[in-house]
């Protein structure tokens, strides 16, 4: 298995779809990237030479933002938002959509699994459990 | 679909008039607006706004961060109070 750029190892498979398994390389950009480093975007992962796999990591290096890069970038963008305390900071606080999607229903994804909220109507009961949630906080 | 470049940041004109004043005099007081619409552009760095939410002025201090966002998203206008509590009055109802 090649090694590019350190730790991503692509498979056997064309360049050209083994670039795909590096984070921050989708289609566009692997198509990109094998014209510019001049590969037959055919060819197997493991049968490139040492020659081509330093010309895709040079072309890489030159502006692409990929792997812990890119996700500090991410995180940073993120962080950001949350220290400007501004509406979408908030959503992320929360770990709720950002971009104005309806919360009803969905949003699974934000939200995660489904915790179901109920009502207590007893009134001792409901004494209990706001003593225990007083003594959480 | 993004506001034209050309036409430059929305800031509404009389708030932006305001700001320069408060510039050039080199004053520093809350501005109370209601134009949540408004850009913040680096002119706004430093000053402090008194932003409506549709009910309070909420007080936003402007940072450097904060060009490019407008004014309404540091005013929040829903507060969440939590789902099933039940309150001793919510009961007495049924």
């Amino acid at each position: 298995m090649p090694r590019v750029m350190g730790i991503d190892i692509p498979g056997k498979k064309r360049i050209e779809f083994a670039l795909r398994y590096i984070y921050g390389v989708g289609p566009a950009l692997a198509r990109k990237i094998v014209a510019e480093a001049e590969i037959d975007p055919s060819k197997k992962a493991d049968d490139l030479t040492d020659e081509e796999i330093t010309k895709i990591s040079r072309v890489l290096q030159s502006g692409y933002r990929i792997e812990g890069d890119l996700r500090r970038e991410l995180t940073q963008n993120i962080r950001r938002l949350v220290s400007i305390g501004c509406y979408r900071g908030l959503r992320h606080r929360r770990g709720l959509p950002a971009h104005g999607q309806r919360t009803r229903t969905n949003a699974r994804t934000r939200k995660g699994p489904r915790r179901t909220v109920g009502a207590v109507r007893d009134r001792a009961a409901r004494a209990a459990l706001k003593a225990e949630l007083g003594k959480k906080r | 679909m993004g506001r034209s470049l050309k036409k430059g940041p929305y800031v509404d004109p009389k708030l932006l008039k305001k700001v320069m004043k408060l510039k050039e005099t080199g004053e520093r007081r809350v501005v109370r607006t209601w134009s949540r619409r408004s850009m913040i552009v680096p002119e706004f760095v430093g000053h402090t706004f008194a932003v409506h939410n549709g009910r309070t002025f909420v007080n936003v201090f402007i940072t450097e961060n904060m060009v490019g966002h407008r004014l309404g998203e540091f005013a929040p206008t829903r507060v969440f109070r939590r789902h099933g509590a039940v309150t001793d009055k919510s009961v007495s109802l049924k």
